[in-house]
This record gives C-alpha cells, sequence and structure tokens, in this order.
C-alpha cells in the first residue's frame, strides 16, 4: 500500500509529461507542414529565379547578376536620406517623394471617386450620363493625360499628380457605383419598413453594405497609381523613384536600375496587402 | 365585426418578362384589432405577396388596403415585419439590429438608458440575452430569426406581420418558439397576420386560417375559424375533437381540392 503510491505519483507525472511531449509534437509537425507546403514552394521559386538570373548575367557583360546588384544595394541602404541637391538625393528621398505624389493623387481620386460613385449608384439618370464618358475615358492610356497636366498647371509636379488622379479614379468610381446597386433588396425592405431618414440609410446600410466593393475599387487604384507613377516621373523628372530610375539610366548604372525595380514592386505588394488587411476586417459572412 | 386591417378587392400584377403577371386577384380580407389570422397555401400561391401588400413594400394594382381606418400607403414602423429570411444587417451585433428598430420609433420620446432597456428586454423574450453583443454570422439560423422576431416586438407595432417566421428551423426549436408567440401575444394582446405552410403551426396559433389558392390570380379559397380556447397547449391539443376537425379541413383545402400544381 505505501509502496503503491508514490508509483502512481510517478505515472501522473510521467503522463503529464507524455501529454506535454505530444503537444509540442503536433506543433512541431503543424509547422513542419506550413513550412512544407506553404513557405517552401514560394522559396524555391524565388531561388530558382535567383538562379535564372545569374545564369543570364553570366552570359550578358551588360547586365549585373544578383551578387553585384545586392553588393549595390548595400551601400545605397546604408544611407538612404542623403541629399546633395535636388538632382542627387537618397533612394529613400526619392521613394518618399513617389509615394507622396500617389498619396495626393490617389487621395483626390478616392476624396472625389468614392461620393461621386455613390451618386452613380443611387440615382439610374446619373449612371446613365455618366455612362458614355466613363466608357471614353476610362481606356486612355495614363501617360496621354500628362500633356494637358502639363498645359494647365504648367508645371511638372502637379502634372504628375493630376495624371494619377485621372488614371486611378475610373476603378473607384465603377466599383462604388456598382457596390451600391448591389446592396441586397432585404436591407433596403429593412429601411423602408423602419423609414429610416436618408442619413440613417446611408450610415448604417448603404456605407457598410458597399465598403467591400469600395474597397476593391481603392486596391485596383491604388495599383494603377503605384503602376503608372515610375512612368510619369520619368517624362516629368526632378524627383521621385521614377526619375532616379531614368537618372541611373543615364548614368548608366544598371545595378540601380534593377534595385529600383525590386523597391518599385516591394512597395507596391505592400501597398496591396495593407488594404486586404483593412478589407478583411469588413468582409462580413 | 371591428376591422382593423382591411383588405379590399385587391389585385396584384407584376411586369415580368411574359408581360405582365397577374398574381392575386379580388382578395377580400377583415381583420379585427387583436386577432391573430395566419395564411396558408402552396409554394409560389401568393402568401408573401399579399403579406408585403399589408407591409406597404407592394401598391396594390387594383383596390385598397386600410389598417386603423387609413389607407397603406407605404412601409411604416407600425407595421412590423418579420421577413422569410431574417434580413438582419450582418454588419451589426444583435443588439445593434434590434436597437436600430428601438431609436427609430421611440427615440424621439425616450432617453438613451431607456432604449438600451428596451433593447435588452426584447432580447430577453426570445432568450437571447447572452448573444446580445455577437453579428448575426456568429449565431444559428434559429438564433437569428429569433433576433428578427425581437426586432419586430421591440417596435411594439400595431400589426405584426410574420413572412415564415419558423420556417428555417428545426422542429425542437420551432416549438419552443412558438409557445413563446403565443405567450407574448397574449400579454401584448398584438394582431397578427402570419405566413406559414404548415398546418400544424397554423391550427395551434391561428384563430382564423385563410387558405388561398393557387397561382397564378391566386385568391382567398376558404377561410377557417379555429374556434380553440387560450391559452393552447400542444399536448392537450393533440386529443381536442375540434383540434382534429380544423386540421382536416385545411389539410383537405389543401391536398384535395387545391393539389400543388404539378410543376
Ligand atoms: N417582384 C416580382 N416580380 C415578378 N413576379 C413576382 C414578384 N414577386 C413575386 N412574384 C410572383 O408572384 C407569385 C407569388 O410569389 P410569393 O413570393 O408571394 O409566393 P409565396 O406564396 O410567398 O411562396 P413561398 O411559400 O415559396 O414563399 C410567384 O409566382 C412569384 O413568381
Ligand atoms: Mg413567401
Amino acid at each position: 500500500m505505501t509502496a503503491a503510491l508514490p508509483t502512481e505519483e510517478i505515472s501522473d507525472a510521467r503522463l503529464a509529461r507524455a501529454a506535454r511531449w505530444k503537444i509540442a509534437y503536433e506543433w512541431l509537425a503543424g509547422a513542419g507542414r506550413f513550412m512544407v507546403f506553404n513557405i517552401l514552394p514560394g522559396v524555391t521559386g524565388l531561388a530558382l529565379f535567383v538562379l535564372g538570373w545569374e545564369i543570364l548575367s553570366q552570359h550578358n557583360a551588360q547586365l549585373p547578376g544578383p551578387g553585384k546588384t545586392l553588393d549595390a544595394a548595400l551601400v545605397l541602404f546604408a544611407d538612404p536620406f542623403y541629399n546633395n541637391g535636388p538632382n542627387d538625393q537618397g533612394i529613400g528621398w526619392n521613394l518618399l517623394s513617389s509615394l507622396q505624389r500617389v498619396g495626393i493623387g490617389f487621395g483626390l481620386a478616392c476624396l472625389i471617386g468614392i461620393p461621386l460613385g455613390f451618386m452613380l449608384g443611387r440615382f439610374v439618370v446619373l449612371s446613365r450620363m455618366a455612362a458614355p464618358i466613363i466608357s471614353l475615358l476610362r481606356p486612355v492610356s495614363p501617360l496621354a493625360w500628362l500633356p494637358i497636366g502639363l498645359l494647365v498647371f504648367q508645371k511638372a509636379d502637379p502634372a504628375a499628380i493630376w495624371v494619377i488622379f485621372i488614371s486611378s479614379i475610373w476603378p473607384v468610381i465603377i466599383n462604388t457605383a456598382v457596390g451600391v446597386t448591389r446592396v441586397p433588396q432585404d436591407y433596403l425592405n429593412v429601411a423602408r419598413v423602419l423609414q429610416l431618414n436618408e442619413f440613417r440609410i446611408m450610415t448604417r446600410i448603404l456605407l457598410p453594405a458597399t465598403l467591400p466593393y469600395v474597397l476593391t475599387g481603392v486596391r485596383l487604384g491604388l495599383g494603377v497609381a503605384w503602376l503608372v507613377i515610375v512612368a510619369s516621373e520619368m517624362l516629368t523628372g526632378g524627383s521621385g523613384i521614377g526619375f532616379w530610375v531614368w537618372d541611373e539610366w543615364n548614368n548608366l548604372n544598371v545595378e540601380h536600375i534593377i534595385i529600383a525595380i525590386f523597391v518599385v514592386g516591394t512597395v507596391g505588394l505592400l501597398l496591396e496587402q495593407a488594404i486586404m488587411l483593412v478589407a478583411k476586417r469588413f468582409t462580413y459572412e | 365585426m371591428n376591422r382593423f386591417v382591411s383588405v379590399e378587392d385587391v389585385s396584384i400584377e407584376f411586369n415580368s418578362r411574359g408581360g405582365r403577371f397577374l398574381a392575386l386577384r379580388d382578395i377580400n380580407l377583415q381583420i379585427a384589432k387583436g386577432e391573430f389570422v395566419t395564411l396558408i397555401g402552396h409554394s409560389g400561391c401568393g402568401k408573401s405577396t399579399l403579406l408585403n401588400l399589408v407591409a406597404g413594400l407592394l401598391d396594390p394594382t387594383r383596390g385598397v388596403l386600410l389598417c386603423n381606418n387609413r389607407e397603406i400607403a407605404g412601409p411604416g414602423p407600425e407595421r412590423a415585419v418579420v421577413f422569410q429570411n431574417h434580413s438582419l444587417l450582418p454588419w451589426l451585433t444583435c443588439f445593434q439590429n434590434v436597437h436600430l428598430a428601438v431609436e427609430r420609433v421611440f427615440g424621439g420620446k425616450e432617453d438613451r438608458s431607456a432604449l438600451n432597456a428596451r433593447t435588452e428586454a426584447a432580447l430577453e423574450l426570445v432568450g437571447l440575452n447572452h448573444a446580445m453583443h455577437k453579428q448575426p454570422h456568429e449565431i444559428s439560423g434559429g438564433m437569428k430569426q429569433r433576433v428578427g422576431i425581437a426586432r419586430a416586438l421591440a417596435m411594439e407595432p400595431q400589426v405584426l406581420l410574420m413572412d415564415e417566421p419558423f420556417g428555417a428551423l428545426d422542429a425542437l426549436t420551432r416549438a419552443h418558439l412558438q409557445d413563446e408567440l403565443m405567450k407574448i401575444v397574449s400579454r401584448t394582446a398584438s394582431t397578427v397576420i402570419m405566413v406559414t405552410h404548415d398546418v400544424d403551426e397554423a391550427v395551434l396559433l391561428a384563430d382564423r386560417i385563410v387558405m388561398m389558392t393557387n397561382g397564378p390570380a391566386a385568391t382567398i379559397g376558404e377561410i377557417v375559424d379555429v374556434g380553440l380556447a387560450r391559452p393552447r397547449d400542444r399536448l392537450a391539443l393533440a386529443n381536442d375533437p375540434q383540434y382534429h376537425a380544423v386540421r382536416a379541413r385545411v389539410l383537405e383545402f389543401l391536398y384535395k381540392r387545391h393539389q400543388r400544381p404539378a410543376a
């Protein structure tokens, strides 16, 4: 009897330890599965890409390889915010001035495009009035708007912002308008039975119901804006990541051009992910 | 007879692809204050359409509808609707869904704490105070339907319009909510029009059962007085000859004289 008690205690402790091991094992197994199926393919793809690039650069003296580009990047990012006068600034400053242009141009596009989309969605007459204009102007190549901007504003910077604005506003308007027309009749019936006033209908029903559509428009619009900024800065010059690419091309600094491509891609990806995160928060069911 | 809700010679046509579609014709129905009426008929005969006419969500093509001696010119909170598919706003919590209605009806007269108390009381009535701050997608179908009922009851409407409120529920939940509804209605003396396709439910709850013929051009085929004393107990009714007589009459109407159209 006296001997039985300690053995029982030991076996309890053993069981507990075994359970802990089991949990640890399952966690590891889960993490392993996640690595193998979600992370590994992406990493492999990237590795293959870098390998292909390396091989390509071996056969082409003009194209710097991954190693050389990385070296250049380390030097570049060691001091991204130097400032030697308006035509020689660090990549950080150029990136920030591009982001600022996109912020202003695309911000204005949202500020005008979202309310406009709401009006077009709510009032059929307006949407019929706007339909021919939108279908005519939307497919116009963004840079075709640049001369108009230069003509009107007489300066490069607002002209670039204008190009961002006019090319990114269409997806915002169109998606918002579609979202408003897709608000389920059930929700509008609730509003009718309750006889909610126009303000309540807007804040409690139309806005939340259309928000996912609006955010889709914002995501597409921001994508366009970021696509267009590089091209328009190449033409307008002064500052910005697009100008920087053009400047480095004139200096024949190909490493820097490749770095710029990666920077533009990464920033675009981050912007998109940020909006996706917001959109997820506002999606129901 | 006291006519609280009155439907007079009402017909309604819809514009459809094949031209005008006559859904209901020559509907005449008078409902007294405090009366519980169920509408029964085969799927697609126009039960929801008739209910929506009383709600004011649809306008009749011919005829007129009155409520409390005034023409029904549109929807309004004095005729609360429990929709066939609950129609909760998914971005609001259960509390906020009910509160939206409470605020609309009593917002001018009562202060914030009174409005909150009303909202909570309505949710408590349907046994949902524990799920008050959940969003509709976080609760079961039966719970959603109960929030829809709470929203309608919280408005203290003159007429409660219910479109198959228990249609999507399992038998146990359904029985429980039927009992709750009977208690609430007897306490508040509400006038209720309820659509159902369940014969037992119609007999259990109603003072009168309105039976509709099949569409197109559906109309009221027959109206049965249930005539069972209240409060009603579902177990006791199982041995009540009057219950069985009414049930048999409804069944005969639905399955013998107006069979489901072969579609
Ligand atoms: N807005 C509309 N436009 C055209 N036809 C309609 C419309 N609403 C209803 N109908 C038609 O009117 C008829 C009656 O529809 P209703 O929804 O009232 O049927 P119901 O009796 O409620 O059916 P269920 O039991 O399936 O809910 C149907 O034939 C339907 O197709
Ligand atoms: Mg229906």
